[in-house]
């Protein structure tokens, strides 16, 4: 996992170096501890991590080296390789050498190997099995301290197991940049701990376990759970987010009970946020649906005008399905979802709906983002472009580390370690800002006149005109501009963030976007087709005709979200299909959504967990969860495709989401084509050009950098015009959060107690003259709703706005948001 | 003031015959002051500097070959010529931390002729573009601190430092930085974190050689005190002049602080290589012998990280390069003087045990290694000792510092030294450093050690 | 206990003004600290972490690095004994054994009328003086026992005592936290201004235009 994929032949520039008795072709500035091993030499180390920057400090990997003035032990870990450089790892001198730090990190080690989580994966007991004595000549009392404690609401230390070896708080500091666990004390005394009562919340907390290479650091959904030799793995990709993170994925009896990272050079580098790494709890949970449900009495017997949902057969549940689905106008079935799944599944959802129920109005998105089409005419830029040395990137809409944990660790590297240089046109301060050499906030509805006030000179959206010429002057300077485009302020139309694409795209030809969308598996669905308007492949419904395997295509170009809500709420919907989504919580519009699904007539969601709004449901599938009980693939933001793999049996009779969708077919009298993932991959690969010379096998085959699928044939639409209302009232920025009441969340028990809360954030001017002190509650009204929670003053909001963070335990943003508007206005009183 | 005195108001100084390069001013009550100070030829050397311009400047300190005195001894200039070129801005950062067991002259250099410590920063960034000076003082050292604040306050008033020094082009601000006890602080690199506001840890040459990679990053020049306190005399009599002092490879004076069991202990200013341990030991002028009735049994010829030596060893000259080949070093110019009343287990343990107390716990085998050490010699003194402690000792410091240590000669017993300096698994030498009692008490005075731990039990096969 | 008083807010912000980096003024503002309080609580710590723009961990782990930085509440006066190897050969190790009994507490402790810590500590540069201490860190050297006594009974009875050395004649010994009794002052007309290193790209003015004239 953390060892660099052996590329030995690829070294054409290389520095010859002699390791053991044989010469090498070492990179040029490598150190060598990589190169050796590149070469096949492991030289045992505990400090040096190939991701972070080394420090030298546990010395075990000392080496003698010979630069020409006679041989001398050298850390290997610290010492670039230079030309004719003769290394001797296992010369008597350098094992004498190794051998001697083994003993002194072990003489105040507990031994406690058989009750630690680390035994049997421990570097530390590895080394000393394989080659340390049998009996210690330490004598002497050893270290003591407190046994673990809690540094984090996740994460125990295990102050006696540590080595010190600076993994975890040079973590801490320079790659989260939450340097909130450090060392403490001097000498024999020297301990990693947080300062009293700061814990170490950080979001991506659960790395500095992994990287541990002891039992020091453990977290506590993996505690006393497991043996290493209980488990087996598969290697697979996170799902909780679009940065497609790979991950191993472990179990012990039919259950998972942890992910470690891995590091994929082009994506995550080994990294995960805590959301992607312990989120798997909720597949864990006792919430999780195990078979159909349909309306019934208080006993159990299903009966269609039953105030509940009772447990029913998948023939049951499937008739029911079939009927509300045969022979109704395909125009007045809406499927909302499928950002979840996996991209087969996905396939499978959009055939059915296109092919065989007959309808367009899919949209995997929630009204929190761009459309597809948008999306797909701008020239996609990788991770590794994004984060290039040197380079210049573009944040427009987008807080990575709030939902993009990975991503943000690769970008703060770009901008801390390698030059890069960030530029934010973000709503308010984000998670970024920090590292941003500019950041302008335009005021809600007003990005795209910032836009446009980059090639046009002078003031716009709140922002100052030397503010934006200052950026488009770094813009213009740049050689290359990558944008990292976000979903925007959910207080926002989507209309807003495509505007600004666009008149990006148009005024910076050479600009690429990366597209940093809410939900995981978005870009699989729009490469699916499971998007209003398109069909597999990145190609336009319109003007296309339908692929052979399919038969048939709707009439015209469907709807998105919104405008199936409104559709909904005209009385016009019959048919409604969740996939693994919750509208009543999660579209920004409260009020609209669930005015939709009180008239529609049948309700069907297929999903791992009921929410608020399948509760309502008619009928209810129980899906089998995508990252750890199917096979398939994901796509991430650049593109890329790399496997999801199974790895448990669902619980219950819960199934894929493609069976779910081929099974619906049958009761509709037709058939998807395939019957399991092979037949599957071939009718995908058939209907779409883009995966047209892929396996599933190639998938795997890709290793940690998967397979990345370029390119797109849609073309650049003009920008769209926003329109804005004239008014004085306070504009809402609704922004998202890593830990919200979302249902995966609220289901992992280590992570529900994270969301933090909303509170209704102001400049501090206006903050001031509206004469609120700190610990105020307001009242936050809207036309359309009102909500009470925390007004706190923050530098980071622009005057004019007021920001709330979306979907929080104690307050949802969601019931003030209009999505008729483009930029919902509130007014703010204080509660007395 | 009579030769041969004590200075009363500044206890541990002892004024002797010769050139004073450093300590002339020590006789005053009014030494630390301005008035004093430019009523004794006070910043005549910055203003020949000013007049040579800044390429002269350099010259003049690399001619006159200053070695450094912080205990390394590197030359002065050629340091200065590691910065690489056009890397703007470089800084000075002075080394007052001075914590070595036996070690003082930099206290009193700092408490007694502060502005000569100014002056002296003046110079070396005015010679090589240094735009910031740093002067870090130990933390314990209040009386030198307060003497600085006051100095650089009237020196900044006079217009002596800041901008637009003396009315040229060349500006600089010294500010004064202080530590809070950490020994460790004293090695170069060490230092520079612990200025950045960071635990003092040292970091690992290369790639951070302080004149290339240093303070934030850039060139920084880090010199002693007594380095720099010698340059206002350097550029005000020139190099021939100072090269008149001393040997040939180690010109100039230096200041040796004598400890322990002899009749007179002090601080002197004497002349390097010229002179040797014997003469201060046994020299009228100097500590005028062991206390009546001791003999010599040991002595630290050059601060607590240097192996020992012994009576047969005093007529080393005070040069590193003998010193250094005849198993020890010069280092930082402290003696300490151990008579036969000296229990060598307990010594050793003293100095390990300092070593122990001031690891800075970044590296394993300093952090485990140190106070491993120091519990078994611990345990050997307090009468537990087993017989294979010995060896286990010196196995547990041939992991600090691996291969022959670094050691005197032993005469009696046909015993060669082993030159300086030692080798090391660890980052800086403080952990190698903790191995010179080990090595030297147990060469010499195995027999006292195994008289702690019993008659060792005769196995037989 | 607490946070800088406003006072020292403002001596604060000098001081960090003199560094091309806000942390570097960490240590000095950690004395700054203990000079207020006679200790650094964690209160000042945080304070600081805001002051300088770090984390309170990061503020800890510098301060703990550091054996003059104590944690918790000590004397009025801390009485630190040498026994390091020069003063040890000539009775460091009495001394301390004799202020033990004087003092009625061993190393690390505080009387029970919070005037006095006493700690056993490494060498303090005096060592031609020895046995030698620092009270408050002023010098006491070539002590006798009795010297120490009457450095304890002047320091009860609220004299400075002779056996102390200060930088002026007539000087005070401060209470604990208080190093130099005098602070540098940088007037700002007269610096020649401290600036961070990447605003610096030129080489000194002078390298150029001071060569071989004045």
């Amino acid at each position: 996992m953390t060892a660099t994929e052996p590329q030995a032949d690829e070294v054409t520039d290389g520095v010859p170096v002699t390791i053991d008795g044989v010469e090498i072709m070492a990179k040029k500035g490598e150190l060598l501890i990589a190169a050796a091993e590149r070469h096949g030499v492991y030289i045992p180390r505990f400090c040096y991590h190939p991701r972070m920057k080394p420090v030298g400090m546990c010395r075990m990997c000392l080496v003698e080296v010979d630069t020409g003035r006679g041989p001398g032990l050298q850390p290997s870990c610290m010492l670039p390789v230079s030309d004719g450089m003769v290394v001797q790892t296992e010369s008597d001198v350098a094992k004498k050498a190794q051998d001697g730090v083994l003993e002194f990190l072990l003489i105040n080690h507990p031994l406690d190997c058989p009750v630690c989580d680390k035994g049997g994966e421990c570097p530390l007991q590895d080394q000393t099995v394989a080659y340390g004595p049998g009996e210690s000549r330490f004598v002497e009392e050893k270290r003591h301290f407190e046994k673990p404690i809690p540094i984090s609401d996740i994460v125990y230390l295990d102050r006696e197991r540590c080595i010190l070896c600076d993994r975890c708080t040079r973590f801490a500091g320079d790659v989260a940049g939450d340097p909130l666990i450090h060392f403490q004390a001097r000498g024999n005394e020297t301990e990693v701990n947080t300062f009293p009562d700061e814990p170490f919340s950080s979001y991506f907390s659960g790395n500095t376990v992994q990287i541990c290479p002891v039992g020091a650091l453990t977290a506590k959904p993996y505690r006393f759970k497991a043996r290493p030799w209980d488990l087996t793995e598969i290697a697979s990709t996170a799902t909780m987010d679009s940065v497609g993170s790979r991950i191993t994925v472990q179990s012990s009896r039919n259950e998972v009970l942890r992910y470690l990272g891995v590091d994929s050079d082009p994506v995550n580098w080994g990294w995960l946020s805590d959301k992607e790494r312990f989120s798997f709890e909720a597949w864990n949970a006792d919430a999780r649906l195990t078979g159909p449900l349909v309306r019934g009495d208080k006993l159990g017997n299903p009966t269609d005008s039953g105030d509940q949902l009772v447990g029913a057969s998948w023939a049951l549940a499937l008739g029911k399905a079939g009927d509300a689905l045969r022979d109704v106008d395909p125009e007045k079935v809406i499927v909302l979802g499928g950002s979840r799944m996996t991209t087969e599944s996905q396939y499978a959802w959009a055939k059915l709906a296109k092919a065989v129920i007959g309808t367009d109005n899919v949209d995997a998105q929630l009204g929190d983002g761009p459309a597809a089409e948008v999306l797909l005419s701008l020239p996609r830029a990788t991770i590794d472009q994004a984060c290039a040395p040197g380079g210049t990137v573009l944040v427009v809409g987008a807080d990575p580390k709030e939902t993009h944990g990975a991503l943000f660790l690769r970008l703060r590297h770009a901008a801390m370690h390698d030059g890069a240089t960030i530029l934010e046109l973000n709503p308010r301060s984000s998670g970024l800002s920090q590292y941003a050499a500019q950041s302008l906030h335009a005021l809600p509805g007003e990005l795209g006149d910032v836009v446009g006030a980059l090639a046009a000179g002078g003031a716009a959206g709140g922002c100052d005109a030397d503010a934006i010429a200052a950026m488009a002057e770094a813009l213009g300077a740049a050689d290359a501009v990558t944008v990292v485009l976000g979903s925007g302020s959910l207080g926002e139309d989507p209309t807003v963030m495509a505007q600004a694409a666009l008149r990006l795209a148009e005024q910076y030809p050479n600009a690429t976007f990366l597209p940093a969308l809410h939900r995981a598996n978005v870009m699989g669905a729009i490469d699916a087709g499971l998007a209003p308007g398109m069909l597999p492949g990145r190609r336009r419904l319109a003007g296309s005709t339908a692929p052979d395997t399919w038969g048939s295509l709707p009439a015209s170009a469907g709807l998105d979200a919104e405008a199936m809500l409104r559709k909904a709420d005209a009385g016009d919907v019959e048919v409604a299909i969740l996939l693994g989504c919750d509208p009543l919580a999660d579209f920004p519009d409260a009020a609209l959504a669930e005015r939709a699904f009180n008239k529609v007539n049948h309700l069907i969601s297929v999903d791992t967990h009921l929410n608020l709004t399948s509760t309502g449901a008619d009928i209810v599938f129980p899906a089998a969860a995508s990252a750890t009980e199917v096979d398939g693939t994901f796509t991430n933001m650049e593109g890329r495709l790399s496997p999801i793999a199974r790895k448990v049996t669902p619980p219950g009779t819960a199934r894929p989401d493609w069976m779910i969708a081929a099974e619906l077919a049958a009761q509709l009298a037709d058939d998807l084509g395939f019957i399991d993932l092979d037949e599957l991959w071939a009718d995908f690969a058939a209907a779409s050009p883009l995966h047209a010379d892929l396996s599933m096998a190639d998938i795997a085959e890709g290793g940690t950098e998967g397979v990345l699928l370029a390119g797109s044939s849609i073309s650049r639409p003009p920008a769209p015009n926003v329109e804005m209302a004239d008014s004085s009232d306070m504009r809402l920025i609704v922004t998202r959060k890593m830990y919200d009441a979302g249902t995966l969340l609220t289901n992992s028990p280590s992570l529900v107690e994270l969301a933090a809360g909303a509170s209704a954030s102001i400049n501090p001017a206006q903050f001031a003259s509206l004469g609120f002190t700190d610990g105020d509650d307001v009242t936050v009204r809207s036309e359309v709703g009102s909500i009470t929670l925390p007004v706190v003053a923050d530098a980071g909001v622009p005057a004019g706005a007021v920001a709330i963070e979306f979907n929080q335990p104690n307050a949802s943003a969601a019931s003030l948001l209009d999505s008729a508007r483009t930029v919902t206005t509130v007014s703010l009183e204080r509660v007395s | 003031m009579a030769t041969g005195e004590y200075v009363p108001h500044a206890p541990g100084y002892v004024d002797s015959p010769g050139t004073k390069v450093v300590s002339s001013r020590f006789g005053y009550e009014d030494s630390y002051t301005l008035d004093r100070y430019l009523a004794t030829g006070g910043y005549e050397g910055l203003k020949k500097a000013l007049a040579n311009g800044p390429e002269e400047c350099h010259g003049i300190v690399r001619e006159g070959t200053l070695l450094g005195r912080g205990g390394a001894g590197f030359p002065a200039g050629i340091k200065w010529g590691f910065c690489p070129p056009e890397v703007w801005p470089r800084y000075l950062v002075v080394n007052g931390d001075e914590s070595e067991p036996g070690t003082y002259k930099d206290r009193l250099l700092m408490e007694l002729d502060p502005h000569q410590l100014i002056e002296g920063c003046l110079i070396a960034c005015y010679a090589i573009g240094l735009s910031q000076c740093f002067l870090y003082v130990r933390g314990e050292m209040a009386i030198a601190q307060q003497r600085l604040a006051d100095a650089l306050n009237e020196a900044y008033e006079a217009g002596y430092v800041g901008k637009n020094i003396l009315g040229t082009d060349f500006s600089v601000d010294i500010v004064l930085h202080w530590g809070a006890g950490a020994y460790i602080v004293g090695e170069e690199t060490a230092l520079i974190e612990s200025l950045e506001g960071n635990r003092g840890m040292p970091r690992l040459k290369p790639p951070f050689f302080p004149a290339a990679v240093g303070l934030y990053g850039q060139p920084t020049i880090v010199n002693n005190v007594e380095t720099l306190a010698n340059l206002p005399w350097m550029l005000e009599h020139g190099a021939e002049a100072y090269k008149e002092l001393g040997s040939e490879t180690s010109p100039g004076t230096r200041m040796f602080a004598v400890s322990g069991h002899v009749k007179r202990p002090g601080v002197y200013e004497v002349e390097q290589g010229v002179t040797t341990y014997e003469d201060l030991i046994y020299g009228d002028d100097y500590c005028q012998g062991m206390r009546d009735g001791h003999e010599l049994k040991m002595f630290i010829p050059g601060g607590g990280s240097a192996p020992w030596l012994f009576p047969e060893h005093v007529s080393l000259p005070l040069e590193a390069r003998p010193v250094g080949a005849a198993g020890t070093m010069l280092g930082s110019g402290a003696i300490v003087i151990m008579d036969d009343s000296t229990d060598a287990v307990k010594a050793c343990l003293r100095v390990v045990r300092f070593f122990a107390r001031e690891s800075c716990g970044k590296c394993a085998p300093c952090r485990e290694g140190t106070s491993w050490e120091e519990k078994i010699l611990q345990r050997i003194l307090d009468g537990n000792g087993r017989p294979e402690d010995l060896d286990l000792l010196l196995d547990v410091a041939d992991n600090i510092s691996p291969g022959p240590y670094p050691v005197a000669s032993f005469e009696a017993e046909g015993l060669d030294a082993v030159p300086f300096p030692p080798r090391q698994t660890t980052i800086c030498p403080l952990g190698p450093s903790s191995v010179a009692p080990i090595t030297s008490a147990i060469r010499r005075f195995r027999h006292e050690f195994e008289a702690k731990i019993g008659t060792p039990v005769e196995v037989t096969a | 206990m607490s946070r800088l008083t406003e006072a020292n807010v403002k001596i604060a912000h000098e001081i960090i003004a003199r560094y091309p980096r806000p942390k570097s003024a960490l240590i000095p503002l950690l004395h700054l600290a203990q000079e207020q309080d006679g200790w650094v609580s964690d209160e000042a710590m945080a304070h600081l972490a805001e002051l300088v723009g770090v984390t309170p961990a990061e503020v800890r782990g510098t301060c703990t690095f550091y054996e003059m930085f104590k944690l918790h509440p000590v004397g009025t006066y801390m009485v630190n004994v040498c026994t390091n190897i020069a003063c040890q050969l000539l009775g460091g190790e009495e001394l301390l054994h004799h202020a033990e009994k004087t003092l009625g507490i061993r190393p690390g402790g505080t009387t029970s009328d919070g005037m006095f810590t006493l700690e056993d500590v490494e060498c303090i540069a005096a060592c031609t003086e020895a046995p030698c201490m620092q009270v408050n860190y002023r010098y006491g050297v070539r002590l006798s026992t009795d010297d120490f006594d009457e450095i304890i009974d002047d320091l009860r009875a609220g004299r400075t005592p002779d056996k102390l050395i200060t930088a002026n004649p007539g000087d005070q010994i401060p209470s604990h936290g208080t190093l130099g009794l005098t602070r540098q002052h940088l007037d700002p007309d007269k610096a020649a201004g401290i600036v961070p290193p990447e605003q610096v790209t030129e080489n000194p003015v002078w390298l150029t235009t001071t060569k071989g004239d004045s």
